[in-house]
């Protein structure tokens, strides 16, 4: 094994270009589990501690630009009101430890189907920029989880930024785990609301082989909030709407069964949680939600 | 081979001494280890580190029932750095198996492995990634053979023999050779008595295969020395029957083998057997150089056996005054492939299986299965948690077919003082089972809606699903639940159960000082905290050393079966007054003359004097030992006999000691999600004497977070089609958090046992058995559901299994 | 590999290290630092947590190669961090560090028999932990220590809430975490009373 310690963004690059099978390391919350269990022998290490870029970020316009490596521990401190889903999700990463190294990169290059942070990134609307010494390139996040654990890079390209749509109204973010705290998402489920444009869009961790968007059960609700004039008179949602957005939800879920939980069980809470969540970001637009104490 | 030079590796434990004025017992003295353990300086088996030494590592089966057709080492053994590669063909000595009771386990696979994850070769190499690398090079061709993975695969006709041409002490009576132990207890008649019965209910209950999942993994340095034997620093719960096993297997007498306890980083039951002792020794005597093996959290799940989980039929008779008229029980305990601790455990959760209640008509048949299922054995509270579990769920059942209230309904059956168990056996020391119960219920119950508390929207972290922000109250149901048990305390049936004190005192720079010297395995209970108490409370001295424990002094058995304060605690007693007698004997025959009180008056050890029992001061400590040689005394202390069970009916007084606890849970479950928070688990124990109320309530809260655990998240799943483990990681085996855990209000009752040393009862175990059924109580109580399985899965929760 | 890095206030040197070693091995077999503990080396019991630049990490997540010219702080350095933070203020970066003099004098390896510590500096949270019954087999006891300490820099009087979150990457098998929390209100309070 060798370690490659590029000093910079251009270093890191040529050296994914000479080595490609050079596996990235920053947080190390992946990578370093399977070195830890002999799961996995790389020929190279590509540390990317030391690239500065890759741990900032800056507010514009209309995208949040994150660096691949920014920890979650800084997003859920100082992003919670550009990327309120984001923050919720890294708030239920793992640990304090964990969170205060592994970031969004990390999700993104492992792209495990129960990563925390693809349902909030799929519901706000991002693209992941990449990079490599043949140029740059903008994935939207619709077209980066190309299979169980295998993502849109080439061999060559390393994750740079994530563009993240900035909030323009409430969203929310869920995970379910048989543990309190500390625990990989039996399933997931992030919902955020865009009022400018009038549309809704969710994503759904750990119910598929990879991480999805409801995109019948947002059409279905783009369709019903329109008809029903919901976005201008603030009405409470009907019942039998909230109910067959979540079983949209919960139909567009694929998901196995498997040592974390049944495919049955999966499909069941994709469905609460939509329903759930439906309800705190209309309250949240109809403007009488409350913040969540410890919530992000 | 270089010849190794012999120094003391880093990380030795050496005597630690705690000067305290107070500090007998009754005090909640702070532990002796405690500065050392803070500081990071308390060295674990893990952290044992010598010069030159090389690493361990165990190449273990990656199928559970196959013949191993070949083994070809030698592409590993030509790796450079690689100084060893062992198999079952090395092994020296015509021992080659070991077990606790039962000598069924090789030490490397022969031929055939029995499990998923059984050790076959060994590889000793610079390194632990060298040792890695040239274990993934070892060829294993493997057969695989049909697997027997249950009781209907374990006694169906043509069911493969877990161990062919069985000859141990229980082979002659069980029906099948594939069951380790079979023990019926059967008294009265349950025929007659359920006609009695005015409801009946019966159930059919699964306990889940639980994990020790001690902190500090299996670990430990060998270093070969000069005489031909070897020097073993690990973390055990037995150094001298670790010893036994050990040493016929490497062809040593057992004075070549010393062993020394290194830091136990928590026990559980999880390290009675060996892992990687004889292993380490193998390694360290074929290499000539010191040898480490320490497991990562994989090999651990491996490493060590497992509670057994279980499957029991449980059928309770009740009139409709609430008066228990029968139980019949069948319990059946996986024990996987090899015996371990299984018959014990048969024993408890047979002649324990009652629970705490008066019930003169009982049928009960345990047994424990051979499978090619991980093996199982010790686990806190072993056989009578799974039974508690059966039998609570079963008093809830009937209260409820009664229209009772469930604690009412217990208190109506609860033993006492008095009562006859199912053995035969009369509970001859108080018994405060009804008054356990009346004060986990009398307790205020927590606030609702704690999420709410702090005003301003809900706080997640005190709701169903934590930090994962699954609901803000939504589908959040209360529930309430009671549970009690009993659990023996120490070795039972007739099994010769002692233990040993060495207790030196002597006069240094002119203060008494009182050195303990014990084989005991201090695992984090805080025995040494007490050793010194006792000192202290026996001897009125103020300084007190704790010398490391190793097979340099008698054997102290095991830290387990809430034995140690009792056993161990009564062992260190008892030698302190013998030495007491030779002090005061020295103090006679130099100070006899001037003073009458010396022989006449009842003597005490008090402040580092000699005091009549009027509290006349008729020496110090000092100028009595002063010019003496140290009192140097090891005794043996045993406590009261017992008698196997009877194999037919079960008679005997086969335990010594019984032990009680109750528990009140209440849980909220968010029932659309099945997704449960424990708000509370109140307990209350009967402990007859609190050496040390800090460590007591500690033990305490301890074990009711385990019974927690299990009650809504631990599980080994085994894959019935294969019988592989699943889930070997702390990432899918998952314990309570402190997000998890409620706050433990403990009740403490000291009603004096006048058998035991200073009125104790065992503590450790109880807390254990009853907090799981409580907590599954208070699930069924939110949400109507049955429930008849640990752990309690969300999809169970809401049909989605 | 070679690796430098600085650890409890000292320039520390490895040599010949694999490069797939994390952290804490390097602290526990090259620098006979052992204190942190190995319980689990996949993030999920925090018994590893060191301070990497002032951040609480899982040591067996961090790859020996990713440390080189950083600052660690483990158990064994955590009395003589709290001291320096109270005499020379805050400290929630790490970059204090330990002054030269002291980093000198400071000893990777304890000398000393292993008595019971009398007369050892301790920092409130460890001293706290012992006078709680928050230590039983105490191989959880080094990681949360850091994670409590450095809980208690950011929030000098934290609900019981915030303490559970802070500590909820920290399993510990044998107490139940009650005698844990009490140690850290207790810590809290003592640090309320010396202001």
């Amino acid at each position: 094994m060798d370690f490659l310690r590029p000093a910079s963004w251009e270093e890191a690059l040529a050296a994914k270009a000479e080595h490609p099978t050079a596996v990235p390391i920053a947080g190390g919350t992946d990578v370093m589990v399977e070195i830890n269990f002999d799961h996995r022998r790389p020929e190279y290490l590509l540390d990317l501690n030391r690239i500065e870029l890759l741990s900032e970020w800056e507010v514009g316009e209309e995208n949040v630009r994150l660096g691949a490596s920014v920890p979650y521990t800084r997003i859920m401190e100082n992003l919670r009101a550009e990327l309120p889903g984001l923050a919720l999700a890294s708030h239920t990463v793992a640990s304090p430890q964990i969170r205060n190294r592994g970031g969004v990169g990390g999700n993104l290059g492992t792209a495990s189907p129960a990563g925390d942070a693809h349902p909030a990134l799929l519901a706000a609307g991002a693209e992941v920029e990449v990079e490599s010494v043949r140029g740059s390139r903008f994935i939207p996040i619709d077209a980066f989880y190309t299979g169980v654990k295998r993502n849109a890079l080439e061999p060559d390209e390393l994750i740079k930024t994530v563009h993240i749509k900035k909030a323009d109204g409430p969203q929310q973010y869920s995970k379910v785990g048989t543990r309190n705290a500390m625990v990989i998402a039996v399933c997931a489920f992030g919902l955020a609301l865009h009022p400018e444009t009038r549309t809704v869009r969710t994503g759904i961790g750990s119910a598929a082989p990879t991480p999805i968007r409801a995109k019948e059960a947002e059409a279905f609700l783009n369709a019903a909030l329109e008809e029903g004039g919901f976005w201008d008179n603030g009405k409470i949602i009907t019942p039998s709407i909230a109910k067959q957005f979540a079983d949209l939800c919960s139909g567009a879920a694929n998901p196995i069964d498997d040592v974390r939980g049944t495919a049955k069980y999966r499909r069941h809470a994709v469905g609460i949680m939509a329903r759930r969540q439906l309800g705190w970001v209309w309250e949240q637009y109809r403007g009488t939600g409350r913040t969540l104490e410890g919530a992000a | 081979m270089a010849q190794n030079t012999r120094t003391v590796p880093a990380g030795t434990p050496t005597n630690v001494t705690q000067n305290h004025t107070k500090g007998g017992i009754g005090e909640s003295t702070l532990r002796p280890d405690g500065t050392l353990k803070v500081t990071g300086e308390f060295a674990y088996s893990s952290d044992m580190w010598h010069e030159d030494m090389l690493w361990g590592q165990t190449l273990r089966s990656t199928v559970a029932h196959a013949e191993i057709v070949s083994i070809d080492v030698s592409e590993a053994l030509a790796m450079s750095g690689v100084y060893a590669v062992l198999t079952y063909d090395d092994l020296p000595a015509e021992t080659k198996n070991y077990g606790l009771e039962i000598q069924d386990t090789p030490v490397l696979a022969h031929g055939r492995v029995r499990h998923h994850g059984e050790p076959v070769a060994l590889i000793a190499a610079d390194h632990p990634e060298t040792a890695r690398r040239a274990a993934a090079k070892v060829r294993i061709e493997y057969k695989e053979l049909p697997l027997v993975t249950d009781e209907a695969s374990a006694l169906a006709p043509d069911a493969p023999l877990i161990h062919e041409g069985r000859d141990d002490h229980h082979a002659g009576h069980v029906p099948h050779p594939n069951i380790v132990h079979r023990q019926p207890i059967v008294r009265g008649n349950v025929e007659e008595a359920r006609k009695r019965a005015d409801v009946i209910v019966e159930g059919e209950y699964v306990f889940g295969m639980q994990d020790q999942a001690f902190l500090g993994p299996e670990s430990g340095l060998a270093v070969p020395a000069e005489d031909g034997g070897v020097d073993l620093y690990v973390a055990t719960q037995w150094l001298h029957s670790d010893l036994r096993q050990i040493a016929p297997v490497l062809g040593l007498p057992e004075e070549k083998v010393r062993m020394t306890l290194s830091g136990v980083g928590g026990a559980f039951g999880g390290r009675e057997d060996l892992s990687m002792q004889i292993h380490a020794c193998l390694l360290a005597l074929r290499t000539g150089k010191p040898v480490k093996i320490v497991y990562n959290r994989f090999e651990s799940f491996f490493g060590h056996v497992h509670r057994h989980p279980a499957k029991l039929h449980y059928e309770h008779g009740a009139t409709k005054d609430g008066k228990l008229t029968h139980l019949k029980a069948r319990i059946v305990l996986d024990g996987g492939a090899y015996a371990s601790a299984s018959p014990a455990v048969v024993g408890n959760a047979s002649s324990l299986g009652a629970g705490p209640y008066v019930v003169d008509d009982v049928e009960i048949e345990a047994v424990a299965l051979y499978t090619n299922n991980p093996p199982c054995g010790a686990m806190r509270g072993f056989g009578a948690v799974q039974a508690c579990f059966a039998y609570e769920a079963q008093m809830d059942k009937l209260a409820a077919k009664l229209g009772m209230d469930p604690v009412e309904f217990r208190q109506i059956n609860a033993m006492e003082q008095g009562t006859l168990m199912p053995t035969g056996q009369v509970v001859d020391s108080p018994a405060p089972v009804a008054e356990l119960l009346r004060r986990v219920k009398a307790r205020p119950m927590p606030p609702e809606r704690q999420w709410e508390s702090a005003g301003e929207g809900a706080d997640v972290r005190a709701l169903p699903g934590g930090l994962s922000n699954t609901t803000h109250g939504e589908g959040v149901v209360r529930g309430v639940g009671y549970a009690v048990g009993i659990k023996n305390v120490g070795f039972s049936e007739g099994f010769d159960d002692y233990s040993t004190a060495r207790v030196v005192l002597q006069v240094i720079n002119g203060e008494p000082v009182a050195m303990v010297h014990t084989a005991m395995a201090e695992v984090g209970q805080g025995g040494v905290t007490v050793h010194a108490q006792i000192a202290r409370t026996e001897l009125g001295v103020t300084q007190v050393t704790i010398h490391p424990a190793d097979t340099q002094v008698g054997s102290a058995g095991s830290t387990s079966a809430s034995r140690q304060t009792y056993m161990t605690g009564g062992a260190v007693k008892n030698t302190c007054e013998a030495v007491r007698e030779k002090v005061l004997e020295i103090g006679r025959r130099k100070n006899g003359s001037y003073h009458p009180a010396w022989a006449t008056a009842e003597l005490l050890l008090e402040g580092g004097k000699v005091v009549t029992d009027g509290g006349e001061v008729l020496a110090t400590l000092a100028d009595v030992l002063e010019g003496e040689d140290p009192i140097d005394l090891e005794l043996e202390f045993r406590h009261r006999p017992t008698v196997p069970f009877d194999l037919v009916t079960g008679q005997g007084d086969g335990h010594v000691q019984y032990t009680f606890a109750a528990h009140r849970a209440v849980v909220e479950v968010d029932t659309e999600l099945g997704l449960v928070k424990v708000v509370e688990l109140a307990t209350a124990q009967d402990v007859g004497k609190a050496l040390n109320m800090l460590s007591v309530v500690g033990q305490i809260q301890g074990g009711t977070t385990q019974g927690l655990g299990v009650a809504v998240m631990e599980e080994i799943i085994v894959d019935p089609k294969t019988a592989k483990v699943r889930n070997p990681s702390f990432t899918d085996y998952l314990i309570p958090t402190i997000l998890d855990t409620p706050t433990i209000p403990v009740d403490v009752l000291e009603l004096a046992d006048p058998n035991a040393p200073y009125g104790l009862r065992g503590l450790g175990e109880a807390p254990t058995l009853s907090s799981t059924p409580a907590v599954l109580a208070a699930i069924r109580n939110a949400t109507g559901l049955e429930l008849n399985k640990t752990p309690v899965r969300p999809e169970a929760l809401t049909g989605t299994l | 590999m070679r690796v430098n890095f600085t650890v409890n206030g000292r320039p520390q040197e490895a040599d010949d290290v694999w490069e797939g070693e994390s952290l804490l091995y390097v602290l526990r077999e090259r620098m006979g630092l052992p204190g942190s503990k190995n319980a689990c080396e996949q993030g999920e019991c925090g018994s590893c947590t060191v301070r990497l630049d002032g951040v609480p990490v899982c040591s067996c997540l961090v790859a020996a190669g990713q440390v080189e010219g950083r600052d660690v702080v483990t158990v064994e350095g955590l009395a003589e961090y709290a001291k320096e933070r109270t005499e020379h203020g805050s400290c929630g970066t790490g970059a204090c560090g330990t002054p030269l003099d002291a980093a000198k004098k400071w000893q990777a390896k304890p000398t000393q028999d292993s008595q019971t510590g009398e007369g050892v500096e301790l920092s409130p949270i460890q001293q706290a932990f012992i006078d709680a019954g928050a230590v039983q087999c105490g191989f959880c006891t080094p990681g949360l220590l850091i994670a409590a300490d450095e809980l208690l820099e950011r929030q000098s009087d934290p609900s019981d809430q915030d303490i559970r979150e802070a500590l909820s990457g920290n399993l510990c098998r044998c107490t139940g975490y009650e005698k844990i929390l009490d140690a850290v209100r207790l810590a809290a309070a003592r640090q309320g009373e010396a202001v």
